[in-house]
């Protein structure tokens, strides 16, 4: 196993995904994340040698989209499903 | 070495240089949905679900993104792998609606590459170590009680060239720069426009002592918008990492951005708290697969790259390696150029009329060379006539800016002001015979020794012809007239 879960980890998985949690939430989130890793990590008895990585799960070739412009949704059909818009431009908290 | 002169070496210390240059491909649509790419476009007119990452949306390569990043690899003598894949690159960001990137990581589609150029007439070599293709982002607007977004660059196709640590001066990380910007312009996978943002330089540079392997701690020079700031920039952050090693202080890892106005670099982020990006393969993306048809069929439609192209005009039509290099600096000028010299036949000329008076009217009138009034032919057809010696070279370059300013063919200028140059020996000794009539105190002083006098008697003949005489011509007249045989 890579990591080992303790609070240090679990802080940094939380800073990364934006989120806020308390000692406690640490605290129960650790057993959960340490029971979900040690099932995973039943993979790694499997011998992988000469095995490709799966990087897709159905066999199929690349597929290419032609080079064209099509518009078919309005820019104001798309900011009207956002919580805030001023002109045409998207609203959002201050970010610096 | 005599190619060791143009590396920066300062108080024992050498300087290390890589650069990742972000070309924008210049394709139609976006990267992976149907969005237009035109620039300029009002805010959020060139958005959809699939840039904004709505839930349930798939993205889908487009063919001509994938066309432009072999045709840039292949000229940047790079392997192009038969197989690659899209990873996801993992950050928050607002302007970013998926919360990842769609980059390349592991394993990208070009690789192993090089390019040539040359920095003050010496031979230079970068390796290449990858070429990745990715999405870019929106733009945010901040303020301080909201940010605002426009997506329109959100998707736009962009090609990553990463250099590999080989530049050893500014000099020659600016000649890379525009290198890599003339290649693109003129294999038209991008316009090269650094202000509008379509070509990125960001520099990483280090510094170290003299023939220590290990690298010193790098930072990351970015927002250089153009070429001239890339090279300032890196000539500062050379002196102030010196600086900073002969005093012992510590350089720190950050990313610095240059304010031109002060001339010097500044810290925008530290890299201590080093992003975790979490790049894993995007299962949302095929592979892309490349066939070794498709690589021969681009491979057909790659033109001829300038170094090439400066070789050639050496070696076949006698310019020298300076004229060479800027003619072949932007491929419009290389093409006028040829145009004209072939046009013509004389190359030799085309060149000394492109680098002089074309240059000089685009720059002053902030022209492109495709915007100007002259065109290859009717350029040609003045530097027929001055080789025909049907006019001066001196009434050439006012013809010029007439043609530059009109439009109009040089043979209806020269018809209409009269500017035919006088080769016509008869009526030219009657006008010599005036000149020296009526200067005879001149005549007197020549005669006794005072050949300075000589250019006075070419001048007054000039006047007389309004500057049309053929000065060859009245040069061989006057010195027989003096000379006395003819007075």
């Amino acid at each position: 196993m890579a990591h080992e879960i303790n609070e240090d980890l679990i802080r940094q998985i939380a800073q990364l995904a934006k989120l806020t949690i308390s000692d406690e939430e640490i605290a129960n989130y650790m057993p959960h994340m340490k029971k979900v890793l040690n099932h995973f990590s039943e993979l790694e008895t499997l011998n992988t040698d000469n095995i490709e990585p799966l990087i897709t799960p159905v066999d199929l070739k690349s597929y290419l989209r032609e080079d064209r412009v099509e518009k078919n949704i309005s820019t104001e059909e798309l900011l009207a499903g956002a919580p805030s818009s001023i002109g045409q431009l998207f609203q959002v908290p201050p970010v610096i | 070495m005599s190619t060791n002169s143009i590396d920066t070496i300062m108080s024992g210390y050498e300087v290390v240089i890589g650069i990742e240059v972000h070309v924008q491909l210049n394709t139609k649509s976006k990267i992976f949905c149907s969005d237009s790419t035109s620039f300029g476009a009002g805010d959020n007119e060139n958005i959809s679900p699939i840039s904004l990452g709505m839930p349930g949306t798939l993205p889908t390569l487009n063919k001509g993104v994938l066309d432009l990043a072999i045709k840039t690899g292949l000229a940047l003598n790079c392997h192009i792998r038969a197989k690659s894949f899209f990873a996801r690159k993992n950050y928050f960001y607002p302007d970013l609606p998926k919360g990842y990137q769609i980059s390349q990581y592991e394993v990208p589609i070009c690789e192993n590459g090089f390019v040539e150029f040359s920095v003050e007439g010496q031979p230079r070599k970068v390796s290449i170590t990858r070429a990745h293709l990715e999405e870019d982002a929106g733009k945010s607007t901040h303020f301080p009680e909201h940010t605002l977004l426009n997506y329109n660059r959100a998707g736009i196709p962009l090609l990553e060239i990463v250099s590999g640590p080989d530049m050893k001066s500014a000099k020659e990380a600016a000649e890379y720069c525009k290198t890599i910007r003339s290649i693109v312009q003129y294999l038209d996978v991008c316009d090269g426009n650094l202000e509008e943002g379509s070509l990125r330089c960001d520099c990483n540079i280090s510094v170290k002592k003299v023939g220590e392997k290990k690298l010193g701690t790098k930072v990351e020079l970015k927002n250089l918008n153009s070429f001239r700031f890339i090279e300032k920039a890196l000539e500062f952050e050379i002196e102030r990492q010196i600086d900073l090693c002969l005093s012992d202080k510590k350089i720190v890892q950050e990313t610095r951005l240059y304010d031109p106005d002060k001339n010097r670099t500044y810290t925008m982020r530290l890299k201590e708290d080093a992003q975790d990006y979490r790049y894993f393969i995007d299962p949302d993306l095929l592979p892309i697969i490349v066939t070794d048809d498709k690589i021969k069929q681009i491979q057909k439609a790659i033109p001829e790259l300038p170094i090439k192209k400066a070789a050639r005009f050496v070696k076949e039509l006698g310019l020298s390696t300076d004229e060479a290099e800027i003619l072949t600096s932007d491929k419009a000028l290389a093409d006028f150029f040829e145009m004209t010299s072939k046009e013509s036949g004389y190359s030799k000329q085309a060149s000394n009329w492109i680098l002089g008076e074309v240059l000089r009217y685009t720059n002053e009138h902030h022209q492109t060379i495709q915007q100007i009034k002259v065109t290859p032919k009717s350029l040609s057809d003045l530097i027929k006539l001055i080789e025909q010696k049907i006019i001066s070279t001196k009434i050439a370059k006012s013809v010029f800016n007439e043609m530059m300013d009109s439009g109009n063919s040089a043979a209806s200028i020269i018809d209409r002001h009269g500017y035919k140059q006088v080769t016509d020996v008869d009526e030219l000794e009657k006008l010599i015979q005036k000149v020296l009539d009526s200067n005879s105190s001149q005549v007197d002083e020549y005669r006794q020794g005072k050949e300075k006098v000589f250019g006075f008697f070419v001048g007054a003949v000039m006047k007389l012809t309004k500057g049309q005489a053929d000065p060859d011509v009245v040069n061989q007249l006057l010195k027989e007239k003096l000379s006395g045989r003819k007075i």
